[in-house]
């Protein structure tokens, strides 16, 4: 065990090439899936939180619901969509990092919306009779509560990113944990320990934690900058 | 000061948008009348200070009034030659400011870029419209570390930055300790010597008796009097406004 955790931080600080293209991987899928998601969910956050429209309600419960997807099952359905067989067979995406991005991407996509569509409702209660005064366009007026709620939006990023992160089911699925290709950190840390190669593994789970760790203190950070009101 | 400048307004005369009429405007909710038949005609020049106890429906009127509302019954027009741009040329001070978290000129800038104002223009205006309110000192200050008063003032400013043809103002000073009150009430009597159109709310007594032209009293919704500053504080006409002025529950 002790000879584990001392090969783990060896690894780790000898930058060891197969770890560290291990690490690159993992946040190259998470961090692309997470921006995807919010070009898609920062706008359709706005939208429910400062638009009234018949089924809105009903919209808002069912991506509230959708934050909470088992990423196996998400996996599943991407792997089915991708599969040769599948609708999108033809792209050839599958056990490639591009299915990877795309299923997190669905995974994510719930949260962004979720959490930044209760910020824009927030924003709104507050902003939204003095934006109208001034004639502003609800388009006009999401940019600007965007900018304004910019703290706030990025801790709901930051819990995207998070999910992305620290997922396993999703990735290994469509992914198939393949070496060189598409094995990120989860996938990686999974197999390992399953093949008893437990040094690989912890220094993986070590980075894995400092990661989450970070983004935490971000969110962190980012709160208390939003609860000082200046920005 | 700023307030005698002629270039407050803008150099091309704009069409007038005033009078606006209200004719039997009510806005009921769940079948509660909060106004009840309200006609009245607000013309250019005198301060009009709509007075009312909570809940009388003023600042609903302002809302209804300014185009924030849409009344349940009656008409809201403006009728002047500008009246299609009216939304263009009314602006809005609420009790509470809502302050873009940016500096005090960013806040004033920001209605004018709304409105497509050109940016050689706008750094004019936003100049003028601090020092009229006498915010020049504190322009890059983040707005929202302003204190209560300063921040009423800057709201003050971007409505005087937008040369507007009618201020609504609603409870300005409710929130305000005497002296920033007081320095509020000195900058609207300014922009309304600008030739701006003035309709303010308030609950104050001796805030009324000192800004207004004229007053307008509301009860529980109605239009009860419409009158002159003095003639209404020594001769108020109806029992409702005899006692708000004795400050005695209504009859």
């Amino acid at each position: 065990m002790g000879d584990a955790f001392a090969q783990a931080f060896g690894l780790i600080a000898r930058l060891d090439p197969d770890l560290f293209e291990i690490v690159s991987l993992s946040l190259r899928v998470s961090l692309t899936a997470v921006g995807l998601a919010c070009l898609v969910g920062l706008p359709l956050g706005a939208l429910l939180g400062i638009t009234r429209f018949p089924g809105r309600r009903a919209v808002v419960v069912v991506v509230n619901a959708l934050m909470g997807l088992p990423p196996v099952v998400v996996g599943l359905v991407v792997y089915l969509m991708l599969s040769r067989s599948g609708p999108l067979g033809s792209l050839a995406l599958l056990f490639r990092p591009s299915a990877m991005v795309i299923a997190q991407t669905v995974l994510i996509l719930p949260i962004v919306t979720a959490l930044s569509r209760q910020v824009f409702e927030d924003l709104w209660r507050e902003y939204g009779e003095q934006l109208r005064a001034f004639g502003a366009s609800r388009l006009r007026a999401a940019a600007t509560l965007l900018v304004e709620g910019r703290y706030p939006l990025a801790t709901a990023v930051l819990a995207g990113v998070g999910r992305a992160l620290a997922e396993v089911g999703a990735v290994i699925i469509v992914g198939g944990n393949i070496a060189h290709l598409t094995r990120v950190m989860t996938t990686a840390i999974a197999l390992e320990t399953s093949r008893g190669d437990l040094s690989l593994a912890l220094a993986l789970g070590l980075i894995l934690v400092g990661l989450s760790i970070a983004v935490n203190g971000a969110a962190q950070l980012l709160q208390e900058a939003a609860g000082r009101g200046v920005g | 000061m700023a307030s005698a400048e002629p270039g407050n307004h803008a150099a091309v005369p704009e069409a007038g948008v005033l009078p606006l009429r209200l004719e039997g405007v009510s806005f009921e909710v769940d079948g509660l009348a909060l106004l009840d038949g309200i006609d009245l005609e607000l013309g250019p020049g005198p301060l009009s200070v709509v007075l009312g106890a909570n809940g009388a429906g003023k600042s609903l009127l302002l809302r209804v009034c300014h185009g924030l509302l849409t009344p349940t019954r009656g008409q809201v027009h403006w009728c002047g030659a500008g009246a299609a741009q009216a939304a263009d040329r009314c602006a809005m001070v609420f009790q509470r400011p809502v302050l873009l978290k940016r500096s005090a000129a960013a806040n004033v800038d920001y209605p004018l870029r709304l409105r497509g104002v050109p940016k050689a223009a706008r750094r004019d205006r936003i100049e003028r419209a601090l020092r009229a309110t006498g915010l020049v000192a504190l322009a890059e200050r983040p707005a929202r570390l302003l204190s209560g008063g300063e921040q009423q003032r800057l709201a003050l400013a971007q409505a005087w930055a937008l040369s507007p043809q009618v201020v609504f103002l609603d409870e300005p000073a409710a929130a305000l300790d005497p002296p920033a009150s007081r320095a509020l009430e000195r900058i609207v009597r300014e922009l309304a010597d600008t030739g701006t159109k003035i309709v303010m709310t308030t609950h104050d007594l001796e805030q009324a008796r000192r800004m207004a032209d004229e007053v307008l009293f509301l009860h529980r919704g109605r239009l009860l009097e419409r009158a002159p500053n003095a003639s209404f504080f020594d001769r108020p006409e109806s029992a409702e406004a005899r006692a708000f002025l004795e400050g005695e529950p209504a009859p």
